[in-house]
């Protein structure tokens, strides 16, 4: 039966304790928490949710021989809790990664940036939901409005950039903890006169771009 | 106007709130004899009787539901414990430390392990007094936003998850104003509209309570309260006028 400590993706935690006792589901409600939180899209954890699928096909293999064996019907439920606990983590981080994808859609091809935060299926997710969009579009409003006004990212033809298409606000705040002291150094430098440094295990209200570098470093956790 | 679309995305419902809350750990006494459990989140066991044993809160409910072990209440919740933090809440203005999820764990414990608490309903009295005077000390501090950072010492998922979404936007909203940033036109236009929603209600208010045709001293007396409430002068006295000239004409051409 597969155990549940995992080696653990993280090479950010100098704490040698914690760095070999975090389980993957750690890991994962982490991520999960992060991704709720965050008004744009974050790094997809890849490995991690291959990890976590592989065990929980292990568990799902291991509960139906268990069942098929007859064992005690009490340890087969407490395996089955576990079990739903874990893809209900793995299927809500999944499920928010998504949504943030379908509100975000055009901004998300155009930029390359969150283009590659984006794991492989739903990079194709993203095209395929871009183009029937743009279809839909099309055939029910932009077909009918004059040519300078018929494009899905400008709003005229006149525009620069494209308005039509609407961005993460990277100014919403979030509340944060720090896992370490966090020092002015790890900050944006055009950000450090509105935050200088971070106490651990603080809940700070701060806006979200502020913190956006070391939260992609993993010395910080939205809560 | 701190309204801001797209704000549902971050929200975290009490229930998963209280899902993260129950991978906390609590010490159970089980009464069976059990092999180790083998989980993705982690290995617990094995289980002999009467020997007291550390799990997750949400595995230590499903054995007390099935009978198989009795729960020790944490170390926090005794009532010396408790009287001691209620106490420190009402002198300081800063919160005493607790365990960051201490309103799940103590709810899910008087929810489901009542029989294990000794004492419960003077620990539950405690827990719900200090809930009230943290929560009050939560909504004073709101009125001390800035636009900077602002961080709170010791304040609990919970009460984080309750405010969360308001008190995200009141400081993006702050932070707009005194930043004086750059706007699209789009969205001012999309702020302005929530501002002029909210002005009617207070308008309409003091229509809807007085119906088409009342008795006079009635309607006096509610005019009266409008009037000291100051929702709105001229309403008022064009009601007063409608009063005192139109319904008596009224109650005169009225079939009796």
């Amino acid at each position: 039966m597969d155990s549940g400590t995992g080696e653990g993706s993280t090479s950010f935690t100098d704490d040698y304790e914690t760095f070999i006792s975090t389980t993957d589901v750690d890991l994962l409600k982490r991520a999960w928490r992060n991704e709720k939180a965050a008004p744009e899209i974050l790094q997809y954890e890849a490995a991690l949710v291959h990890r976590i699928k592989e065990q929980i096909e292990l568990a799902e293999q291991n509960v139906e021989a268990s069942e098929a064996d007859g064992e005690d019907p009490l340890t087969m439920s407490l395996y089955q809790m576990d079990l739903d606990r874990t893809q209900f983590l793995l299927r809500s981080y999944l499920r928010v990664r998504l949504q943030k994808i379908e509100k975000y859609i055009f901004h998300i091809l155009k930029t390359d940036e969150s283009l590659n935060r984006l794991s492989d299926e739903e990079q194709t997710f993203a095209a395929s939901c871009g183009d029937d969009l743009r279809a839909h579009l099309k055939e029910t409003v932009l077909s009918k409005l004059p040519t300078d006004y018929n494009s899905e990212l400008k709003q005229s033809a006149a525009s620069e950039e494209d308005d039509m298409v609407p961005a993460p606000r990277l100014d919403s705040f979030v509340i944060c903890k720090a896992r370490q002291y966090i020092s002015g150094l790890d900050f944006e430098p055009e950000y450090s006169h509105e935050i200088t440094e971070m106490e651990r295990d603080l809940l700070t209200f701060v806006c979200y771009k502020f913190i956006k570098k070391p939260l992609e470093n993993g010395k910080i956790d939205l809560v | 106007m701190a309204g801001q679309s797209g704000s549902q995305l971050s929200l975290f419902t009490p229930d998963e709130v209280e899902f993260v809350a129950e991978d906390e750990l609590v010490e159970i006494v089980p009464n069976l004899r059990m092999d180790s459990l083998n989980f993705i989140c982690g290995d617990y066991g094995p289980f002999y009787p009467q020997i007291a044993i550390q799990v997750p809160l949400w595995l230590a409910l499903a054995l007390k539901k099935r009978g198989k072990c009795t729960i020790r209440p944490p170390q926090w919740m005794s009532i010396e414990n408790l009287t001691q933090v209620l106490e420190g809440e009402r002198e300081s203005h800063a919160f005493q430390t607790l365990p960051f999820h201490y309103v799940e764990i103590s709810r899910l414990l008087f929810d489901r392990a009542r029989d294990d608490i000794p004492d419960v309903y003077m620990v539950r009295s405690l827990v719900e007094d200090i809930r009230d005077v943290r929560f009050h000390k939560v909504e004073t501090n709101l009125e001390n936003f800035t636009a900077s950072a602002v961080t709170w010492k010791n304040m609990a998922a919970m009460e984080v998850n309750i405010i969360r979404a308001f008190s995200g936007r009141a400081l993006q909203a702050f932070y707009r104003h005194e930043n004086e940033q750059a706007v699209p036109d789009l969205d001012r236009t999309q702020d302005r509209q929530p501002q002029n929603l909210n002005d009617r209600p207070r308008v309409c208010r003091s229509f809807c309570c007085i119906p088409i045709f009342p008795l006079h001293h009635w309607i006096d007396k509610i005019v009266f309260i409008s009037c000291l409430l100051d929702y709105c002068p001229t309403i008022v006295f064009l009601w007063r006028a409608y009063c005192l000239f139109v319904v008596p004409l009224q109650r005169n051409l009225r079939p009796r």
